[in-house]
């Protein structure tokens, strides 16, 4: 059994609400932090304890916090970003819908540390009902003076409000999030300067994945030493993932950083096997922007050693034979998955969650979307494979915010790792006619169609 | 979308109620930085609204954020979440990214569609349901699954599906949470 | 602050971004810019046709930028060092940001009042090739009227977002502005309110693609069949310094004069463009220079190119003449000799 940080509370009745958050130790790192901490120390626990940022990037929080602008006086800001879109992951509306106070508790330490004195919950607007749950909790933290002028008789004043989005992949992006709390479209801004410096409304700016915000409180109540004790080298700490596709049990679970991909997917205590015990083909281990894994790939690294759940050892290998961590968005697939078919779903997602701001980006995801297309439904030509790849490889790089890059990862790994199930869907259109074509014949048993010698 | 201002007629009602709530949005940002309350006032007039938005109302909202009309379209065309034409009283939207895609949402779509008479996107002629497939909700491991005004139904199956029709024409499903 | 543009040296103020160093070099090392607009605040960043490779950081950080950057927007440090035309993932990058732009636009420079003087044709000439990979069918746009003025053709638009700019900066009440997201973002003022603001028309000189044109120009002539002269008049609202566009003794286009790199050198109001088109209104001073290569100067200055003929065997010339009574006239059958198509 793992040690639990965030959930480790999620089962009590009524946690939800103010009273009970508090009866069982909520707001204590408020308390600790306020009265007994400066803000510089509460940052310096931070970066002991090694947290690297949630949301996908895995960028040291600590670091990240010591970037802001402190010298030019202005007012600074803290924004948790909560626009949780990236497909797979659901962790951070688990979170947020169950034990709100623990994210708001989180969101006054931090800006403690920060010296900010408005801070914003920026949560996608389809969480609609979450935001209410938000909104609700604050002003429960507002009525028991945790939020306000002179919060606890020490002179410290915060504003902490939430704020919702409106459908937009994008504005997950820091510099997209913050353009559209400005009340913009949400399009990514031109980096440098980076929100640190020139953030919301030209004002010094951290943006926070949830997870992140959420850890603060535990680190600051047990110091960040005890907090880079648990994972394993520069993975230290918990993460929650966020488990579906073909599994038995689907659902967010906390882990110690270090566990072996193989226990996380097979024991009964998390994910508990593959649905209908069919054969495992693939794996997306951090959210739909990270390459795919062929099952060869998935519980051992190319050199055999057993592959685990920390930023390093998913990655393991570079693009070649790896992955990333990302945003823990843990999908896996079984035989009756069509991985071009699945290829052609993400880069529909990146095409219709595009802003249409730069040129690669904006052109490129299209493009993809449509051969994918034409290919999944038959109508592909042998030259488009090398033309995907050519494409993605075109994307990649040259954009100005990492969706391009994420638009191209999938394509380019799944044409890596299954190049023949492509050269399939070309070369025997009237077998992919329909949708569910794997599911009455897995790729396995039509495998020796595509092999070497046929050109 | 450009002449649909000639087509579509909207009733436009700013109720003291809405006004209020406007308001307290408006004081969550600093004095001089009203157009940040946009997104979070275009929600909740759309919600007063039947559910979208016309340009007269875009309009009005542009007044009382005191910025320029072209800044509120800018931004209700970029988010998916705001409808600019009528649709029906119940949408289904359901999700369509692969993690529900593999849990088969698109036979389960297709059932919807083929109960109520439409195709994707269409709304039926009671004015009733819409349906359609958006991305990613954020509910993957509880495909497949669909929302329906400011919340989400999942795990869905074909049961389910009647039942929530069943349930929407005897007005028993919440739409917002006011 | 010292900086190195393939192997050139230069000293700049801090603050200059690596573009508009190597627009002080000049020559070949310019990268080209399809929506940084020196003249218009905030602009560049989103074209990426002007991508550079740093090779050295600075001085401080001799590191090289992992990924290329976009140099419009990319300020200077001590003692960078920049690739531009010297490198080969620079210009690899060009290519794909060229091709890129040109999938989804109509190519319909025979018919388009910008040809001559588009930088998008500039561009391609430069980086594109002569076949398309693209075989999907091409995203489209309703057409809108957005006024008397001035004329928007949606499916030639690069989204550079000048004209948003330049409405923001120049005039008091922007209509128009980028809808929609994604490959289907477009320029709009959404209800087709004209827009109509005494500098609306510079939106026409910053696009710097056909996706804006002057309406009172249309198909009236090809840039290249006018002859530029710089004028003058005194106007109340503008500086009045303009290049018009002969063609004869007629002023058929009024525009304001740009630069080498395609920028005005000043704004000018709608009334000097679009409402004094005599030649009595100005004060001609002369013919406007233009680079070597513009299109604009072939046919005029240069010498004429040698004719060249073309030999062709007989024979051979004779199948063609019969191919293209043919093709011309599917449906009428030959009479001569019988061998008819229907």
């Amino acid at each position: 059994m793992g040690r639990k940080i965030l959930l480790d509370k999620i089962n009590i009745p009524g946690i939800k609400t103010y009273e009970v958050y508090r009866q069982n130790g909520g707001y204590a790192s408020v308390e600790k932090a306020l009265k007994q901490m400066t803000p510089d120390e509460v940052t310096e626990e931070v970066k002991t304890s090694g947290l690297r940022g949630r949301g996908g990037a895995g960028f040291p929080t600590g670091l990240k916090w010591s970037f802001i602008d402190k010298k030019s006086g202005r007012p600074r800001h803290l924004v948790c970003n909560a626009d949780e879109s990236e497909p797979g992951t659901f962790k951070d509306r688990y979170l947020m819908e169950y034990i709100p106070h623990l994210l708001i508790e989180g969101m006054i330490t931090s800006s403690y540390a920060l010296g900010a004195n408005l801070s914003y919950i920026y949560i996608r607007g389809e969480y609609m009902w979450v935001f209410k749950i938000l909104e609700r909790a604050i002003k429960e933290a507002y009525a028991a003076g945790w939020l306000g002028k002179n919060i606890l008789g020490t002179g410290y004043d915060l504003d902490l409000h939430v704020h919702c989005g409106a459908g937009a992949y994008i504005c997950g992006e820091e510099t997209a999030l913050i353009e559209s709390l400005e009340g913009k479209r949400g399009n990514p801004r031109i980096k440098p300067p980076f929100p640190a410096v020139n953030g919301l409304w030209q004002n010094p700016t951290v943006v926070n994945n949830v997870e992140s915000i959420a850890t603060v409180p535990w680190i600051v109540l047990n110091s960040g030493e005890e907090y880079a004790k648990i994972g394993i080298g520069r993975s230290t700490g918990t993460k929650l993932i966020s488990a579906s596709g073909h599994i038995k049990n689907p659902g967010v679970y906390e882990i110690e950083l270090g566990l072996s991909v193989d226990e996380f997917m097979n024991s009964d205590e998390y994910l508990g096997g593959m649905l209908n015990d069919r054969p495992l083909k693939a794996l997306v281990p951090g959210g739909s922007s990270v390459p795919i894994l062929p099952a060869n790939l998935i519980f051992k690294t190319a050199n055999g050693e057993d592959r685990l759940m920390t930023y390093e050892s998913l990655s393991d290998g570079g693009f070649a034979t790896g992955s990333m961590l990302g945003s823990g968005g843990f999908i896996v697939y079984n035989d009756t998955t069509c991985i071009v078919r699945n290829t052609w779903n993400f880069s529909r997602f990146y095409h219709h969650e595009s802003c249409g701001q730069c040129t690669p980006c904006r052109e490129g995801t299209g493009w993809l979307e449509k051969i994918l297309h034409r290919i999944e439904n038959g109508h592909g030509r042998e030259e488009d494979i090398e033309l995907l790849w050519s494409i993605q490889s075109k994307i990649e790089g040259n954009t100005i915010c990492p969706l391009g890059d994420a638009a191209s990862w999938p394509v380019a790994a799944a044409i890596r790792h299954f190049r023949e199930e492509f050269e399939y869907h070309v070369r025997f259109p009237e077998k992919v006619k329909n949708r569910d074509h794997f599911v009455h014949e897995p790729f396995e048993k039509v495998r020796h169609l595509v092999g070497k010698t046929i050109v | 979308m450009i002449m649909e201002k000639y087509i579509y007629k909207q009733d436009i009602n700013i109720t003291p109620e809405l006004m209020a709530r406007i308001n307290e949005l408006l004081s969550h940002y600093p004095e001089d930085k009203k157009k940040s309350a946009l997104l979070p006032v275009l929600h909740e007039v759309q919600d007063a609204h039947d559910n979208w938005l016309s340009y007269e109302l875009q309009d009005k909202v542009a007044e009382i954020l005191e910025i320029k009309p072209i800044e509120v379209y800018e931004v209700v065309s970029f988010y998916t979440m705001f409808n600019q034409k009528p649709i029906g009283k119940y949408m289904f939207e359901f999700c369509r990214t692969s993690c529900c895609a593999t849990r088969g949402v698109e036979d389960l779509m297709d059932y919807t569609c083929n109960k109520l008479g439409i195709k994707e996107g269409e709304t039926t002629v009671d004015g009733m349901f819409t349906v359609v497939g958006v991305e990613c909700l954020g509910a993957c491991g509880y495909a497949p699954m669909m929302q329906i005004g400011d919340f989400y139904h999942e795990n869905l199956n074909q049961e389910k599906v009647d039942q929530l029709i069943a349930d929407c024409r005897a007005g028993k499903i919440t739409l917002h949470d006011k | 602050m010292k900086v190195t543009i393939d192997g050139q040296e230069i000293h700049v103020e801090p603050g200059t971004t690596i573009l508009q160093a190597a627009r002080m070099i000049g020559g070949e090392s310019v990268p080209p810019a399809m929506c940084y607009y020196s003249k218009l605040q905030g602009s560049g960043g989103k074209c990426r046709c002007c991508l550079v490779e740093v090779t050295k950081g600075s001085d401080a950080n001799p590191t090289p930028m992992p990924k290329l950057v976009a140099s419009c927007v990319t300020g200077v440090m001590d003692g960078m060092e920049v690739n531009s035309k010297n490198s080969a993932r620079v210009e690899e990058a060009r290519k794909s940001v060229t091709e890129f732009l040109l999938i989804n636009h109509p190519l319909d420079c025979p018919i388009c009042d910008q040809a001559g003087e588009c930088d998008l044709q500039n561009l391609s000439f430069q980086h594109g090739k002569s076949e398309t990979r693209f075989i999907e069918e091409k995203r489209t746009f309703e057409p809108e009227d957005i006024g008397p003025n001035i004329q928007l053709h949606m499916n030639r638009c690069i989204l550079c977002q000048r004209c948003v700019l330049a409405a923001d900066q120049l005039t008091d009440g922007r209509v128009h502005g980028v809808i929609s997201r994604g490959d289907h973002a477009q320029i709009s003022t959404c209800l087709s309110k004209a827009i109509d603001n005494e500098f609306s028309g510079n939106v026409i000189d910053v696009c710097p693609v056909g996706a804006l044109t002057d309406k009172t120009f249309r198909f009236k002539s090809r840039v290249w069949f006018n002859k530029p002269y710089n004028a003058h008049r005194n106007c109340d609202k503008c500086c009045g310094k303009t290049t018009v566009w002969m063609f004869g003794d007629e002023i058929q286009r009024v525009t304001a004069r740009k630069d080498e790199f395609h920028e005005v050198e000043e704004f000018i109001c709608n009334t000097c463009r679009f409402e004094k088109k005599d030649v009595s209104d100005w004060v001609i001073e002369g013919p406007r220079r233009f680079e070597k290569f513009s299109v604009i100067n072939r046919n005029k200055y240069a010498l004429h190119p040698p004719k060249v003929e073309i030999r062709t065997e007989k024979h051979i010339l004779e199948g063609r003449e019969q191919d293209q009574k043919r093709i011309s006239m599917v449906e009428v059958p030959e009479k001569t000799n019988g061998n008819s198509n229907s």
